[in-house]
């Protein structure tokens, strides 16, 4: 099973919920953080990283001495990563997507396989939480590739807690793509409703199920709430601004283990979970 | 080279105060084009309330579509296609293709089409602060960096035609492409972040991009009182790196009541922020002379050299 926390706006808190609901679980969870950009998880989980691998993507090289300078690989290329010249053939790998097409469409079998690095992916464990995170190189614009790599190291059977990337574009997709259900955690703000409709427009497009969790709900209007009983969209939690959390937040500990109270929250959320969102897939004996 | 100064707001971390920072900017700064290349949350407007002038789709890129009348059944571009698009039944899934035509180039029935998609639109719009160049990427749509280009150039020409100062940009969050997208041809970063863990580590992470850009990087901590260590922390290793360090701004809910209120916080009646907000500006704009005089004082040094 595959649940994916995102919001549309940032900074609402699911790097908090994704990191907290599972340590707050009592089976054994993959924790995976989707936002390659700017990854976070692990300042939080704090877990032991077993192992750091490169993430390379192929990029195309060209044979100069077998070119014919046909220039059906800059023909086929929708993104302007191959410029055949009069006398050579120039690649601009940061542009390339690896469709592989220049290398299928060659004739003279001139186009072979170059890497190019575009980040990191590192595995590790906390007690009995598994982990993965990409880490995005700084410059670097290839996102999907890094995050369609990250979630490579899903095991369907188990139960992994994504942590997505702000937004709801490419990276955004990427991420949901295969989810069993997605928590929106948004805020009751103009911000966070505008980003939230938008958020609820992916998860609908995508066909996934989706709840909220409205962190500081007290700080704001009511136009969140209003909108979730619209659309019929679950509230799975509510949680008042917490000048403590905030605080344990900014040092980088845990809320679950430090404050009881986010422990009873976690629950609460898991049991909601179980009912409102997963009825058929039991996460929690309820 | 126009004398065009463009400010891009960005955080790497979301949620530290981008927005509200910039509504907070469009209502001190002078002439200038206000920009939010945040498209794909685009938020900005909920501060300003444009009035739209001008309206125009956004086409980019193109997604490939199979016709189950003139497809042979071959089977070719599923095993072609790199990004798991095509189903074994030959149907390709918008979600996942990624626009690279190789099937549609390639398929020797012809039964492919590659039409370009609408992603979204964009607008040039009026605000009580100036003019507004924004949009809207559709819902699950792609090319938000090119989104980005294209309205950062429109608010760069408006600037040009109307002889305007400055453009103030609305940046994503992150570092990938729409970050990227926003940096080309920029004047400075304005960073702003909070003192927590995760936002000084998104902090490091976006100002090297910006670094690597060549950029003048400056660094504003919002919600400093949330946790004093971290913020002084942050002004410190502003220093050591040679960002411009612009101050602290303390957590104040009426960041969010103006929100709701639909007004910057210029417009709220909170005068301990607007002075502090004041004087952010103020620095801002000796430190940009201060870069430019010690630029042009280079220039003659590097000739004799």
């Amino acid at each position: 099973m595959i649940i994916s926390i995102a919001s549309g706006k940032g900074g609402t808190g699911k790097t908090t919920i994704a990191v907290n609901l599972a340590l707050a679980l009592d089976e054994p969870a993959h924790l995976l953080d989707c936002d390659v950009e700017e990854p976070n998880a692990h300042l939080f989980l704090r877990p032991e990283i077993t192992t750091s691998l490169p993430f390379e993507v192929e990029v195309p090289a060209i044979d100069q001495a077998k070119c014919t300078l046909c220039g059906k690989c800059q023909e086929i290329c929708q993104f302007n990563a191959i410029a055949v010249l009069p006398e050579k053939v120039l690649t601009f790998p940061e542009l390339c997507h690896s469709c592989g097409g220049c290398s299928l469409v060659c004739p003279a079998e001139a186009v072979f396989a170059d890497k190019r690095l575009v980040g990191q992916v590192e595995t590790g464990y906390r007690g009995k939480i598994a982990f993965t995170h990409g880490r995005l190189r700084v410059g670097e614009i290839m996102a999907p590739p890094l995050i369609r790599r990250v979630k490579g190291e899903i095991s369907p059977q188990d139960l992994n807690i994504i942590d997505a990337a702000p937004g709801t574009s490419c990276p955004v997709v990427t991420t949901l793509w295969g989810s069993d259900a997605v928590i929106l955690v948004t805020e009751p703000t103009p911000f966070g409703l505008n980003d939230l409709e938008l958020a609820v427009g992916v998860t609908r497009e995508l066909n996934i199920p989706c709840g909220l969790v409205i962190n500081r709900t007290d700080m704001g209007d009511r136009r969140v709430h209003e909108y979730a009983a619209r659309e019929n969209l679950p509230i799975l939690l509510e949680i008042p601004f917490d000048r403590e959390a905030a605080e344990v937040y900014a040092r980088g500990s845990l809320l679950v283990e430090e404050l009881q109270r986010w422990r009873h929250l976690m629950e609460e959320l898991l049991t909601k979970l179980s009912q409102d969102l997963l009825p058929q897939r039991k996460i929690k004996d309820v | 080279m126009s004398n065009i100064h463009e400010l891009v707001v960005l955080s790497g971390k979301g949620g530290t105060g981008k927005t509200s920072l910039v509504g907070a900017l469009a209502a001190l700064a002078p002439d200038k084009v206000l920009c939010d290349a945040d498209v794909d949350a685009a938020d900005l407007h909920l501060l300003l309330h444009p009035e739209v002038r001008v309206r125009h789709d956004f086409y980019g890129g193109h997604k490939a579509k199979i016709d189950s009348d003139r497809c042979v059944q071959c089977g070719e571009c599923f095993n072609w296609c790199r990004f798991g698009a095509i189903s074994e039944s030959l149907v390709i899934n918008p979600f996942l293709c990624e626009g690279c035509g190789v099937c549609w180039y390639l398929c020797s029935a012809k039964a492919i089409d590659f039409p370009e998609s609408h992603c979204g639109e964009w607008f040039i719009s009026d605000t009580r602060f100036g003019p507004l160049v924004h949009a809207r990427l559709g819902i699950a749509e792609e090319n938000s960096g090119k989104l980005v280009t294209l309205v950062r150039r429109e608010a760069r020409r408006l600037a040009e035609e109307q002889s305007r100062d400055w453009i103030l940009t609305d940046g994503p969050p992150g570092i990938g492409c729409p970050v990227i997208a926003s940096l080309g041809d920029a004047s400075a970063v304005l960073i702003i972040t909070e003192p927590s863990i995760a936002g000084r580590h998104d902090l490091e992470r976006v100002a090297a991009l910006a670094q690597h850009f060549g950029l003048p990087v400056f660094v504003l901590v919002n919600k400093a009182d949330l946790h004093w260590r971290t913020a002084q922390e942050i002004s410190q290793f502003c220093g050591e790196k040679g960002y411009g360090f612009l101050g602290f701004l303390p957590f104040d809910a009426d960041f969010t009541r103006a929100q709701v209120e639909g007004k910057t916080i210029m417009e709220y009646n909170n005068q301990k922020l607007q002075v502090i907000l004041q004087q952010v500006w103020g620095r801002l704009l000796s430190e940009i002379a201060i870069q430019k005089t010690n630029k042009d004082a280079s220039r003659p040094a590097q000739n004799q050299e």
